[in-house]
C-alpha cells in the first residue's frame, strides 16, 4: 500500500446557507492517480480550494504528507509542493509561452536574492523540453493569451510540471478540449505520472476520460461523499448513476 | 537534410537564434545609447539658456521610468508615487540643515537666516542627505507597501493617491519641519549658471543610472515575477510565487530612486514646500503616469519616449499656447487614453511583433533524431 499524500478527514465547508462540503473524507495516495467526479454543484472545486488553503475550512482537517495544511496559505501549500491548475485556465496571457513556463520554477527553498538571478541553462532546456512534451514547442515565443483554449490548458500543464509538484491537483483538465486532443492529453497524464511520478487528483466530468485515467474514483454529490471504489464498481454503482440521472 | 536546411533558414531570423533563450534582451543599437549620451553631455553647452528644462526632462523620465516598474510591469497603478519624491526632499533638507544647525530653531526663522555653506561642506551635506533620503524612502516603502498591497486594482490607486494627500497635509501642519512656509535649503556657494549645470549633471547622472539599472533588473527573474502578478495574481500565488516579497521590491526600487531625485530637485529650487515642491501631485504625480502610459507602459523603452515626448509637448505649450497649455496637456491625456492605450512601444509590437520577438518556430523540436537532425546541426553551427 502506498502511503498518503492527502488526507482529508471531515471536512465541511458553507457560503452562507449553503452546505458545500459536508464531512468529506477522501485520501490520495503515492504515486496513482485518484479521481473526483460528481453532478454540477456537487462541491468539487469547492474541496479543491479547500485543500490548497482558497479559503478556510469549517471543520475536519486537511493533511498533506502528515503535515496539517488546513491553516496554512495558498502559496506556502504550492511551495510544499501541493499545485492545482484552475478550471478555468489561468496562465500569464501578456507573456510568452516560455517565460510563462521560467517563472514556473519551484519556489520552494528561494530567497531574497534569487529574485535577481537568472535562470540557468537546464531550466532553460527543461521549458523547452517541456513545452515540446504538450506540443507547443512551435509557438514558444508567441504571447500565451494569444494561444486558444486547448493550448492554453496544455500550457497551463507543462507550467504545472515544470513546478515539478509532488502532488497535482487538476480541476477538469479535458474541459473545452477538442476529442481528438483529449486522447493526446489522457496519454500526457499518464506519462506524467508514470515518468515524472507525480501523484494526480482530478476533477473531471468525461466518463470516458476519468474511467480510463483514474485507478480509484469518489463521487460527491450535495457536498457528501456519495461513493468510491475503482472505476468498474463506481460504473455499476446505481448511486452514482441514480445522481448522474437526477433521482436526487 | 539539404531541404530541412532550406526550411529552418526559411524561418530567418529571430527562429534562427532562438536556440538561446535571453530575458527581455536590449536589442538597442549602440549607436542609440551613444547619442543620447553625446547629447546629454554637450546639451547645457549648446543650450545654456535650456539647461535647467533639459535637466528637468531627465528628472521625467527618472519619473516614468520608476511609475512603470509598479504600473506597467507589475499592473499596479500607484497615484502616489509622489510621495517618495517628497519624503526624499524632506528627508534629505533635514539632514542638510541638522548637519550645521538646530532644525527646530531654523524653520522657525521662516528662512531669516539661510545657510550659507562653502563648496565642501555643501556637496558633502547634499551627498549624506541623498543617500540618507534614498535609504529612508525604501523604509518607508516596505513599511507603507505592507499595507497598501492588500489593497487591489481602483482601490490601489486611491490608497496611494491618499499617501500622498496625507503626507502633503502632514507636512504643511508640521511646524519642525517649517509646516506650510516649508524649508529654505543652503544657499549654493557658486554662480547661478555653474549651480544649474552641476544640477543638470547630477539629473542625468540619476536618470542614466535608474535606466541601467532597470535594464538589468528586467533581464532577471524578478521582471517575470512582477509581470505574473500584472497578469495574474492569483495564479501567481497559485504558482508558489512570493507576491508580497515582490511588490514590496518593486515600489522599493522606485522609492529609491524617486527619493534621491527628490532630494536633489530640493537642493536646486533651494525651498521647500508640501504644496508645490515636495508633493504637487496634480502636476509631476500624473505627468509620471501620462508619460509612462504614452509611451508604452510595461516596457524598458516606453516610459524614455513617452516622457520625452511629453516634455517637448509640454514646454513648447508653456512658451507658445500660454493660458491654453493645461488644455493642450489634458487633449493629449485624453487622446492617449481614449484612442492610444497602448502607447507607442505597445503599438509597435502590434505593428511589428517579430521584431519583439514574437514568431513561430517553424522547427516541431529542440531535440536531435530523425530529419530534424539537420536542423539541430545547423543551429549548433550557427552559434
Amino acid at each position: 500500500m502506498n502511503p498518503t499524500m492527502i488526507a482529508v478527514e471531515k471536512v465541511s465547508k458553507s457560503f452562507g446557507g449553503v452546505r458545500a462540503n459536508h464531512e468529506v473524507s477522501i485520501s490520495v495516495p503515492e504515486g496513482k492517480i485518484t479521481g473526483l467526479i460528481g453532478p454540477n454543484g456537487s462541491g468539487k472545486t469547492t474541496l479543491f480550494n479547500s485543500i490548497v488553503g482558497y479559503h478556510p475550512i469549517d471543520g475536519g482537517s486537511i493533511k498533506f504528507e502528515g503535515r496539517e495544511i488546513s491553516n496554512l496559505l495558498v502559496p506556502q501549500i504550492a511551495r510544499l509542493g501541493l499545485l492545482r491548475t484552475f478550471q478555468q485556465t489561468r496562465i500569464y496571457g501578456e507573456m510568452d509561452c516560455v517565460k510563462n513556463m521560467l517563472i514556473s520554477v519551484p519556489h520552494r527553498h528561494t530567497t531574497l536574492a534569487d529574485m535577481f538571478r537568472s535562470y540557468s541553462a537546464e531550466q532553460k532546456e527543461k521549458a523547452e523540453a517541456l513545452l515540446e512534451f504538450v506540443g507547443l514547442y512551435q509557438k514558444r515565443f508567441l504571447l500565451s493569451g494569444d494561444l486558444s483554449f486547448g493550448q492554453q490548458k496544455l500550457l497551463e500543464f507543462a507550467m504545472a510540471l515544470m513546478n515539478e509538484p509532488k502532488v497535482l491537483l487538476l480541476d477538469e483538465p479535458t474541459a473545452g478540449i477538442n476529442p481528438t486532443l483529449i486522447n493526446g492529453l489522457i496519454d500526457r497524464l499518464k506519462r506524467a505520472n508514470e515518468e515524472f511520478g507525480i501523484t494526480l487528483f482530478v476533477i473531471e466530468h468525461n466518463m470516458r476520460v476519468i474511467m480510463n485515467l483514474a485507478e480509484h474514483i469518489y463521487c460527491l454529490a450535495h457536498g457528501e461523499m456519495l461513493a468510491e471504489g475503482d472505476p468498474d464498481e463506481i460504473q455499476n454503482d446505481q448511486r452514482v448513476i441514480d445522481a448522474y440521472l437526477g433521482a436526487h | 537534410m539539404t531541404s530541412d536546411n532550406t526550411l529552418h533558414s526559411q524561418a530567418g531570423g529571430p527562429a534562427a537564434d532562438s536556440g538561446r533563450i535571453e530575458l527581455n534582451p536590449d536589442r538597442t543599437p549602440l549607436y542609440v545609447y551613444g547619442l543620447i549620451m553625446a547629447f546629454g553631455i554637450v546639451a547645457p553647452f549648446i543650450f545654456p539658456s535650456y539647461t535647467t528644462q533639459i535637466a528637468l526632462l531627465w528628472l521625467m523620465i527618472l519619473f516614468a521610468l520608476t511609475w512603470d516598474i509598479c504600473g506597467g510591469q507589475m499592473g499596479y497603478n500607484s497615484l502616489g508615487n509622489i510621495f517618495f519624491f517628497g519624503a526624499g526632499m524632506y528627508i534629505c533638507a533635514v539632514v542638510q540643515v541638522g548637519m550645521f544647525t538646530d532644525v527646530g530653531t531654523y524653520t522657525s526663522a521662516r528662512g531669516g537666516e539661510q545657510l550659507v555653506l562653502d563648496y565642501g561642506d555643501y556637496f558633502f551635506s547634499l551627498i549624506v542627505g541623498t543617500g540618507v533620503a534614498a535609504v529612508g524612502c525604501v523604509i518607508l516603502a516596505v513599511v507603507l507597501g505592507r499595507i497598501v498591497f492588500g489593497l487591489r486594482g481602483p482601490y490601489f490607486a486611491i490608497g496611494t493617491l491618499g499617501l500622498a494627500l496625507a503626507a502633503r497635509e502632514l507636512a504643511s501642519t508640521w511646524q519642525w519641519i517649517g509646516g506650510g512656509s516649508g524649508i529654505a535649503m543652503p544657499v549654493y556657494p557658486g554662480l547661478p549658471h555653474e549651480k544649474s549645470v552641476v544640477f543638470y549633471i547630477m539629473f542625468l547622472m540619476l536618470a542614466i543610472l535608474t535606466f541601467v539599472f532597470l535594464r538589468w533588473l528586467y533581464s532577471t527573474r524578478f521582471a517575470l515575477a512582477i509581470n505574473a502578478i500584472r497578469d495574474d495574481e492569483e495564479k501567481a500565488e497559485a504558482m508558489g510565487i512570493h507576491t508580497l516579497r515582490h511588490k514590496l521590491v518593486a515600489w522599493s526600487v522606485a522609492a529609491f530612486f524617486l527619493g534621491m531625485s527628490g532630494a536633489v530637485f530640493g537642493n536646486l529650487t533651494g525651498f521647500v514646500e508640501p504644496l508645490e515642491v515636495a508633493f504637487p501631485a496634480a502636476t509631476f504625480g500624473i505627468f509620471m503616469v501620462v508619460m509612462a502610459l504614452l509611451g508604452g507602459k510595461g516596457t524598458l523603452w516606453g516610459p524614455v519616449i513617452g516622457a520625452t515626448l511629453f516634455h517637448i509637448v509640454k514646454e513648447v505649450t508653456w512658451t507658445y499656447l500660454l493660458g491654453w497649455q493645461w488644455v493642450a496637456l489634458g487633449l493629449l491625456i485624453v487622446v492617449n487614453v481614449v484612442f492610444f492605450q497602448e502607447g507607442i512601444m505597445g503599438w509597435m509590437q502590434r505593428k511589428w511583433p517579430e521584431r519583439f520577438g514574437i514568431t513561430v518556430d517553424q522547427r516541431l523540436s529542440a531535440s536531435a533524431g530523425g530529419p530534424q537532425s539537420a536542423s539541430q546541426g545547423a543551429k549548433e553551427a550557427g552559434q
